[in-house]
């Protein structure tokens, strides 16, 4: 039997490491969330960001939205022994790239400095739906939406102006259109 | 009104309705109140054990051999911790254990109490799941849950946390749900194509071979007595795991014996060479594949498995079928009888030539020794153990190490649940209390604990256990005086640098057996084995049986860590060309 598939395929090395969102539906009870971390570090796989929350007051349950990075195998691994928790009710996997999806994640800058840099970062924020939370003479407090790298970019052009403090999410996932996850 | 039971009553009466009949425990501040009741519910025995650790060993061979859950009863913090390594090698075997541990009381978790550890925490890790109680309405819910998870889909360890003010408090008393909700983890996921799709791939091998693990044994007798079926419908050759022993018999012409490290020739050459591998039942542990790329590199791969998460974890394969072995197998029979109702006649000539060279390879005869007539070799102490009980229905559980390996090796097992060895964690003092646990299970039967010298001194407490329940167990002591598999590896990988792995103060076994009041029995010679084995069997007490072995045999055939199935070393003689190397040497 030729050309199996079995052998020398799981070179590790060969596959590429891709970003994927892994959202997870839990019941939100003590120790779940240290169940889904536990799970992640002790078998080795990465977290590269975290949020969760309750979303559903009536049956308590809370979505994990999980920024991880790993080989095909491995996000494959992640999904299956996620599913295996008792706690968990679904698993959803979303790549980085995928259009199909929105990922969101909020910062908050602080800015301190003259009036005239305070304005400039107000307006180098233009494109991330700014919101000025917080203002006196000498700082500002401002909110933007965006996305990750959109983000680590704006934190560094933002020292110019002043910044003082960040202060950021986990992103959040949520699929376009009129579907959702099941 | 229905009546009011206390948190204490709650969890007997949810034992009583789990249909438990023996609980494994050691009482403590924290669990007085359920050991108050104990005497209030006579359908439960307790057996007293003399460290949390064999506790939970006694309750994984107690579930073992008779496919019931196994249930611990441990206080707080030294408890809980003490119990920690059975819940694990329960997790990493799939063993149903089912362990209730007392805690503080509610107001005084988080202050550092007396004998408080956080014992969710700790068990997280090495539990399917576990449990809090923190409120005593939950308490009745949560135990039936908790022997739901622990014996449902893999089977595997789970935990109860009970606050002893929760002991105390009273409520109703919830019976079990009678319909079983699987929470969306139900466990057969494949469908009639599947099964066509193997049914094809058999039909097409001609060099096939049946990878059979401890999964066939958690389905339940009737999954070996399916898989029996199946093989000898098919003709095919089969080969076991270390957990997966006893499913098929062990002197069966189509049963190649053991495959893996320790495995024979002709099972791990059959694995590299085979061109259909179908594995049921078990997790291609790194045990059993030697190097993982180069592992039986021509096959077409099915694996038969009911937990998702071990399809493709480790190799990647050509058909995955997740569902219970028994559901699995009797479909496959089912559609076999019909397609292919001529399938052994038909394949007979397919296979022929397959089986030609597996006959060349047992020829070499891998399980083979240098035998003595002035020292007793450890592979021939299994043999005469095994011919002189291989009528008995016996139950055999081991310690860790050579002995085990050559238990696995010589001792031919012929039913399921009758072997019960630590594998996946391999831990040394595993097989004195799951002997207790087996023998609690099986009074009129025959229980030997194969074990090794060193291995048997960490759990030795526990023959106190056996006198006191009146268990005949019989523990058969390899003494080679070495931690022998260290032995081994620090002279094949180590340059012979024997550190620490000589005990200088062993213990005289035979005045340690009558200090416990049980029977010792010291035999030295080849000559004198049998005898003393036949007084061993006709003594209906426990025994400590001190067999003085060859100090430095080694256990072959060997796959030398870092090399593929098909590079064994076979014996002394093969050892000096086949040095490992490089890479190996830091490959455990």
């Amino acid at each position: 039997m030729p050309n199996s598939k079995s052998a020398y395929s799981f070179s590790n090395k060969k596959e590429k490491f891709d970003t994927h969102i892994i959202v997870v539906w839990v019941d939100n009870e003590a120790g779940v969330l240290a169940r889904v971390v536990g799970l992640f570090s002790g078998r080795g796989y990465n977290i590269e960001s975290l949020a969760v929350a309750q979303v559903d007051e009536k049956l308590k349950i809370s979505r994990i939205t999980i920024v991880t990075t790993g080989t095909p195998q491995v996000v494959n691994q992640i999904k299956l022994q996620l599913r295996k928790l008792v706690p968990v009710h679904k698993v959803a996997d979303f790549k980085r790239e995928d259009k199909a999806v929105i990922f969101k994640e909020m910062a908050l800058f602080k800015i301190v400095g003259p009036n005239i840099k305070l304005e400039g970062a107000l307006k180098a924020c233009k494109k991330y739906n700014p919101v000025l939370l917080d203002k006196t003479k000498k700082s500002n407090v401002i909110q933007i939406t965006a996305l990750r790298r959109e983000i680590d970019k704006m934190s560094k052009d933002l020292k110019k102006f002043g910044l003082v403090s960040v202060s950021r999410t986990g992103a959040v996932a949520m699929t376009r259109g009129a579907d959702i996850f099941k | 009104m229905s009546k009011l039971y206390s948190g204490a009553e709650i969890v007997f009466k949810c034992m009583e309705d789990q249909n438990v009949d023996h609980i494994f425990g050691y009482p403590g501040g924290a669990v007085l109140p359920i050991y108050d009741e104990l005497q209030n519910f006579k359908s439960i025995k307790h057996v007293l054990v003399r460290h949390e650790q064999g506790a939970g060993h006694a309750a994984e061979g107690y579930a073992r051999s008779s496919g019931k859950p196994g249930v611990i009863l441990v206080t707080s913090g030294p408890g809980a911790t003490n119990v920690v390594t059975a819940l694990t090698d329960a997790y990493m075997d799939s063993i149903p254990l089912v362990c209730i541990s007392g805690q503080v009381p509610t107001h005084l978790i988080g202050t550092d109490a007396f004998q408080e550890c956080d014992t969710t925490g700790i068990t997280r890790p090495c539990t399917k799941h576990n449990w809090l109680v923190k409120d005593i309405n939950d308490l009745s819910s949560t135990i039936h849950k908790a022997f739901e998870v622990a014996t449902t889909g893999r089977p595997g360890p789970v935990l109860v946390d009970i606050p002893k003010d929760i002991q105390f408090q009273k409520t109703k008393y919830k019976k079990p749900k009678k319909e079983k909700k699987l929470n969306g983890k139900s466990h057969n996921h494949f469908n009639q194509n599947s099964i066509d799709h193997l049914i094809d791939l058999m039909s097409k091998s001609s060099k096939p071979i049946f990878y059979t693990g401890g999964g066939v044994i958690n389905s339940g007798p009737k999954a070996s007595e399916l898989l029996r079926e199946l093989v000898y419908a098919t003709g095919f050759p089969i080969t076991s795991t270390l957990q997966g022993l006893g499913s098929f018999p062990g002197e069966d012409n189509q049963f190649l014996g053991m495959l893996g490290m320790h495995g024979t020739y002709e099972a791990n050459n059959a694995m590299h060479d085979c061109d259909l591998m179908i594995n049921i039942g078990a997790r291609f542990d790194d045990r059993i594949t030697g190097k993982i790329d180069e592992f039986s590199p021509k096959s077409k791969k099915v694996h038969i498995d009911i937990d998702p998460s071990s399809i493709n974890k480790n190799v990647k394969v050509d058909l995955a079928i997740v569902g219970d072995v028994k559901t699995v197998l009797s479909s496959t029979l089912k559609s076999l009888k019909q397609k292919k109702s001529k399938f052994l006649k038909s394949n007979k000539q397919k296979t022929s030539k397959w089986w030609e060279k597996i006959q060349k390879w047992r020829s070499v005869r891998s399980l083979d020794y240098i035998g003595s007539e002035e020292t007793i070799k450890p592979q021939y102490a299994i043999e005469r153990l095994y011919e002189l009980t291989k009528d008995k229905d016996s139950y055999i559980t081991t310690e860790v190490g050579q002995h085990q390996m050559w238990a696995a090796q010589h001792y031919k097992f012929n039913k399921p649940n009758r072997w019960m060895t630590s594998g996946g964690l391999g831990t040394m003092g595993y097989g004195l209390p799951a002997a207790v646990g087996v023998q609690v299970a099986h009074p009129k039967k025959l229980v030997i604990d194969i074990a090794g010298e060193a291995s048997v001194l960490m759990t030795i407490q526990e023959m106190s256990t056996a006198v006191q329940y009146n268990l005949p167990i019989k523990i058969f002591i390899l003494n080679n005086q070495y931690m022998g598999m260290v032995r081994q590896w620090q002279e094949l990988l180590h340059d012979k640098n024997y550190s620490e792995s000589y005990t200088a103060a062993l213990p005289d076994f035979v005045k340690l057996a009558e200090a416990y009041n049980c029977v010792g029995i010291r035999a030295k010679t080849p000559e004198e084995l049998d005898d003393k084995i036949i007084e061993m069997l006709n003594t209906d007490r426990p025994v400590i049986f001190d067999c003085m072995v060859d100090k430095v045999e080694n256990c072959f055939p060997m796959i030398p860590s870092g090399k593929p199935h098909n590079q064994m070393i076979l014996g002394p003689k093969d050892q000096e060309n086949q040095k490992i190397t490089g890479k190996g040497k830091s490959l455990v």
